[in-house]
């Protein structure tokens, strides 16, 4: 199964790549479809149907916006050759992924390897989850019972950005002469 | 661990796309990009081999679950990014109108 997931995980990159480098934005964001249906796949896979659920419809929703906007402005890349003086932040950025990796690759040493993982906090949840809650599905448990002030903070960011993007759509644009 | 490296570079791509991209679409697909495999991450750290979905079923046979703490977390995450993606998005419509274009090279010169 860890091989299954890393040829997942490689054709996720592949996707991502060419969704950064396409000339086209709309091959640009149907190639970055691949990486969230493959991200689907990587949940079931991983035991967790909720994500991949919740996951599937985000992706469809993200995707459709997404080609709605293109349609509707323009889905031509820019052209233009990039001035020499903006190669500083190639090397700045390169830099900075290789001390990022590096960084990654020491904290991820206290860390126990893939599958050996040892529920801590989650072995109440798991032992009397059922019980105190009165739910079949631990996740759902977690989400709206034992962290329910979280998921009333979730609620009030989504409520925020939907009434953030009415704003910004419905404005008129300031009139000039 | 290979697991873990593919994960990283998978934030290192989308990383690449925000810092480098002059086009506004491709930087909100980077930061989606940074999004998804910070998510995948999570998940691959709470994942137990042999371990079952966390639903608890009638007739249950005493198997280990997977850590449903990570995967309720992640839940919360992917509604807030899709929020947040959508509101990127809703703001580059708007620059697009107002300037006639996705470069921010371009909508930086245009003041005004």
């Amino acid at each position: 199964m860890e091989t299954l997931l890393i040829i997942l995980l490689l054709l996720m990159i592949a996707g991502a790549i060419y969704a950064l480098e396409a000339k086209d934005l709309l091959s640009a964001v149907v190639s970055f479809g691949i990486v969230g249906f493959g991200l689907v796949i990587c949940f079931l896979l991983l035991q967790a149907p909720d994500l991949a659920i919740v996951q599937v419809v985000v992706e469809v929703l993200v995707l459709v916006i997404m080609i709605a906007v293109i349609i509707n402005t323009t889905r031509e890349e820019i052209k233009e050759k990039i001035p020499r003086s903006t190669y500083i932040y190639y090397i700045l950025g390169f830099i900075f992924v290789v001390g990022f990796i590096y960084l990654f690759a020491v904290s991820i040493q206290g860390l126990s390897e893939f599958g050996k993982h040892s529920t801590r906090m989650a072995t109440e949840y798991i032992k009397n989850g059922a019980v105190k809650t009165g739910s079949m599905n631990l996740v759902s448990g977690v989400v709206l019972d034992f962290r329910g002030y979280d998921t009333l903070g979730e609620i009030t960011i989504l409520f925020t950005a939907v009434v953030g993007i009415l704003t910004i759509l419905r404005l008129k644009g300031r009139k000039h002469e | 661990m290979t697991l873990f490296i593919l994960c990283i570079t998978l934030f290192c791509i989308g990383l690449y796309g925000v810092l480098v991209k002059r086009n506004l679409i491709k930087i909100i697909i980077g930061l989606a990009l940074v999004e998804y495999s910070i998510n995948l991450f999570l998940i691959l750290i709470g994942y137990i081999k042999g371990g079952k979905a966390p639903i608890v079923e009638k007739a249950a046979e005493g198997g280990i679950f997977v850590d449903p703490l990570p995967q309720a977390m992640v839940l919360t995450t992917i509604v807030i990014g899709v929020a947040t993606t959508g509101l990127l998005l809703a703001i580059a419509v708007r620059l697009y109108k107002k300037y006639g274009t996705f470069d921010i090279q371009k909508i930086k010169e245009l003041k005004g």
